[in-house]
């Protein structure tokens, strides 16, 4: 199962060197990639409807508690066949649709890294796999929305879809470590298991609004449902894959998922029924006033989307029967007209649907294939999404909810306007007659418009004999979802009750709407436009760009000064906290030893010699105080026993005097910039710096001295290494490499002091 | 004795960061050597200081009899000084060509070279 969740990474690695091989028609090739992995998941069908789940362990880190452990139960068996049977009809498809496009192997590249992290995704039981998986289908997604990348929009599109999509991500990460740490485990099925402690847990609630975070931004539900239809700069194949069938659904997958975790409390229902029947209220409605054929069906999705995060959120057993089957259906309708859409964009360059009209005329298949998918989409018996209508609505009429009605009310209103979209997007292109401009378009090459009429074919398939895809597919994954094994099967016909009554008035409200509606003006919904978030988030992002400048000014000026003053403010108010509230302040007079005169008097100079450098206004007369200061130091080394410290710091203080009056003897004095209360500034930062570090000199004094090393070095001087001045010794001989390399440090320098002097530049190089 | 050092290291320490802070080059290189002594006294400091008593062995003894100065202070600051020198001497060479080439001590000169050619 490894093998198969990674082969599209391999595919798309195989493409960097092979890529440019498979541009012409040879690129019919990649389909096999999806066909094959459909083939394999489809053989898991059995022994999943029999009750027995696969799972398969491979350790990667175990420490940290990732491994690549694969579930195959019924939720990931539904999920793995719509990734890789539509993935396969896209493949076909997308071989027609991007020919002859410079960019084909990075465009199945992105596809097949998707593909793999979108199986991936289904199939985790690590919830910190999943997490990676999920995050590679945001990132893949971004590539495939930015994919025409010499669009501004396309780029602009592709980087909100990414902010919002890994924003989520973030903090569904979040959400899964913290469940994780709670349950004690990374594994779901394990989760289930202590699922009880997680609930009572004080941070359940955190828990569940970071999950949910991570579901809505990746589902487009309100407020985050903007970036969808800006997605939509995808080429079609993408948009009808990523956007509509499958990426988008991972929020649903992780809600359904997580179910028999986190589910069934108050606090998993109420939010999830308010942002789901928000979602697809608004999205619906929205969708019928949009002219463009992609946004149509963009908001319809974002529809659907927010009615399965609302059945979940009901959560019965109905519910969620009622959204295994609407995933199905949703996929099946939705790609079919986004794949229909695709054709009408690329054959008529238009996708206006003002413009558009009696198509049928010109391309019959596709026109079947719309048609078929609209009445799905519309809930018309004998077809799959009648089923599903049904079943949303008698999951609305059972709940045990307080608000039955209104829930009720919101799914018909919904489900009226979306039999609308559907018609608009499915049958209105097709209808009427066929205006002059569009009376050179022709049919598609075959590899076109038949994966959208098998698609359009199986949602009548399965709608007139459910029986065999709902006990083998939909069941298993409802009772996957639920986490029993019970589960009623489908059914064409309920007999004449309250539900049937409701889908009639759906149907009919809806063709009614589609007939009177006139094509508004995107512009006459103030209202919704006035709530929308998209407006909101850019104003964020407009504000989070101009600090980042704001910042970046104050704090990047270019200026090395200003860079130093801020480290080392930072350092005086960090080491100020420490010593103020570390240990007292205290000296220890065993260690102080007495002080001689001579040695107060070299003090003295060194401190005049200070007072000098800093003041002075000459070069000269600064360069000769730091030599001073350099011989007082040797005076200090001489009477502290340090003999070999003070001939060195003699022999630099004097070879850096001689070398700084040789090179800077001709420079001009120093120019005094700056004023006094700049001054004044730098002088209290450095001083109390200064302070700090005495300070803490002082606390480390009364701090017992290791002599360990010291003695060591003492008695092995002479015995091991044959010499008596050890401090020679620890540099020539213990700590031998050492000198070796700071030898090699100062050859570096020499060599660089040497050609800055022999340096000889050209005149066109100079200033 | 060990205050007037810490004294020093003060002192050391806060000239040496304001003379980093200054617009000067030259100033910057002097505020350098400043720190560098600082630190070399610091770290001198913290290993006990011992008068008269240098850590070398007696002719004729393959071990110390008396007590003698802690050796590895010295050996870090003989490195500490050398590595000092050999930045200063580059620095000191480097500051020589960036005054022939921009004909300026000043630090804020590098910053916008592009800007005068407009």
């Amino acid at each position: 199962m490894l093998t198969a969740v990674l082969a599209g990474f391999f595919v798309s690695i195989l493409l960097i060197p092979f890529g440019k091989y498979l541009k012409n028609r040879l690129s019919v090739l990649l389909v096999l990639l999806p066909a094959l992995l459909f083939g394999y998941f489809a053989g898991f069908i059995p022994a999943v409807s029999a009750g027995n789940p696969v799972y398969s362990h491979h350790a990667w880190v175990p420490s940290a508690g990732i491994n690549l452990d694969f579930h195959l139960d019924g939720l990931s068996l539904l999920f793995c066949l719509l990734i890789t049977g539509i993935g396969t009809l896209v493949y076909i498809y997308a071989v027609a649709y991007m020919k002859g496009h410079p960019y084909l192997d990075r465009f199945f590249a992105y596809l097949s890294i998707f593909m793999a992290a979108m199986l991936g995704v289904v199939l985790s039981d690590n919830v910190l796999l999943l997490f990676i998986f999920w995050e590679l289908t945001s990132i893949s997604s971004f590539f495939l929305i930015g994919f025409n990348n010499d669009n501004a929009d396309s780029r602009k599109s592709s980087i909100t879809a990414l902010a919002i999509t890994a924003g989520g991500g973030f903090l569904l990460m979040a959400g899964l470590i913290l469940a994780g740490y709670l349950s004690d485990t990374h594994s779901i099925r394990e989760m289930i298991l202590s699922n009880a402690i997680l609930k009572s847990h004080s941070l359940y609630g955190l828990v569940l609004l970071l999950v949910f975070a991570g579901a809505f931004t990746k589902s487009a539900q309100f407020p985050f449902h903007f970036w969808l239809p800006g997605a939509m700069k995808a080429p079609t194949p993408v948009s009808a894959y990523l956007h509509s069938a499958t990426m988008v659904k991972a929020g649903i997958y992780l809600l359904a998922r997580l179910f028999p975790v986190l589910g069934g409390t108050d606090y998993w229902t109420v939010p999830l029924v308010i942002i789901g029947g928000c979602t697809m209220l608004l999205g619906a409605i929205i969708s019928i006033f949009k002219k463009d054929l992609k946004e149509i069906l963009a908001y319809s999705t974002i529809s659907a989307l927010g009615v399965l995060v609302f059945l979940i959120g009901v959560g019965t057993e109905a519910a969620l029967t009622a959204a295994a089957v609407f995933i199905l259906v949703h996929a099946l309708y939705k790609a079919t007209l986004f794949l229909v859409t695709g054709i009408i964009d690329h054959e008529t360059q238009t996708r206006d649907i003002s413009q558009l009209s009696g198509l049928r005329k010109l391309m019959l298949p596709v026109a079947i294939a719309g048609a078929l998918a609209a009445l799905s989409s519309a809930g018309i018996p004998l077809t799959l999404g009648f089923i599903g209508k049904d079943l949303i609505y008698e999951a609305t009429l059972h709940t045990k909810l307080n608000f039955l009605f209104i829930l009720t009310a919101i799914a018909v209103i919904t489900n009226i306007f979306l039999v609308s979209a559907g018609f608009l997007a499915g049958i209105k292109p097709f209808t009427g007659s066929l205006p002059e401009r569009l009376s050179g378009v022709h049919l598609p090459h075959w590899f076109m418009w038949m994966p959208p009429l098998i698609l359009a074919f199986l949602g009548i398939l399965f709608g007139s004999f459910p029986g065999w895809v709902g006990t083998s597919v939909l069941q298993p994954a409802a009772a996957a979802i639920t986490n029993n094994t019970a589960g009623s099967p489908l059914k064409i016909w309920h007999g004449f009750n309250l539900v049937l009554l409701l889908s009639a008035v759906t149907i009919v409200s809806g063709t009614l709407l589609y007939l009177f509606k006139k094509t508004t003006a995107a512009s006459s919904y103030p209202l919704l436009s006035a709530i929308s978030a998209e407006k909101t988030f850019k104003r964020m992002g407009d504000y989070v760009k101009g600090f980042s400048t704001w910042y970046s000014n104050t704090m990047h000026n270019g200026f090395l000064r200003s860079y130093l003053l801020r480290i080392i403010i930072f350092a005086v108010l960090l080491l100020a906290y420490r010593v103020i509230n570390g240990e007292p302040l205290e000296i220890s007079l065993a260690r102080i030893s007495t002080i001689s005169i001579y040695e107060i008097v070299v003090a003295g100079i060194l401190i005049a010699a200070v007072y000098m450098t800093v003041t002075s206004t000459s070069r000269l007369t600064a360069v000769v105080g730091t030599s001073v200061i350099g011989y007082c130091i040797c005076l200090m080394f001489v009477f502290y026993s340090a003999p070999d410290l003070a001939m060195t710091q003699f022999t630099i203080d004097t070879l850096t005097l001689v070398l700084f009056v040789f090179v800077l003897f001709r420079l001009p004095p120093f120019l005094n910039f700056a004023n006094s209360k700049v001054r004044l500034r730098d002088g209290i930062v450095s001083t109390s710096f200064g302070v700090l570090i005495g300070i803490i000199a002082l606390q480390a004094l009364n701090e017992p001295i290791q002599t360990d090393i010291s003695k060591f070095y003492g008695e092995n001087a002479y015995t091991m290494a044959k010499g008596r001045n050890v401090v020679n010794v620890i540099l020539v001989d213990f700590r031998g490499m050492d000198t070796m390399f700071e030898i090699v440090v100062l050859s570096i320098a020499a060599l660089g002091v040497f050609s800055l002097i022999n340096l000889r530049l050209k005149s066109s190089e100079k200033e | 004795m060990e205050i007037l050092l810490l004294i020093l290291i003060a002192l050391l320490y806060s000239t040496g960061i304001y003379m980093l802070l200054r617009r000067s080059m030259v100033k910057l290189l002097i505020g350098l050597g400043l720190l560098g002594n600082g630190v070399n006294i610091l770290i001198f400091l913290l290993g006990s200081i011992t008068k008269g008593k240098p850590p070398v062995i007696d002719d004729k003894a393959s071990l110390f009899r008396d007590i003698y100065a802690d050796p590895i202070p010295q050996a870090l600051i003989l490195t500490a000084i050398v590595i000092s020198f050999g930045l200063q001497a580059f620095a000191i060479v480097l500051l020589k060509r960036v005054y022939v080439l921009v004909n300026s001590d000043d630090l804020d000169d590098l910053n916008t070279p592009e800007e005068e050619d407009i």
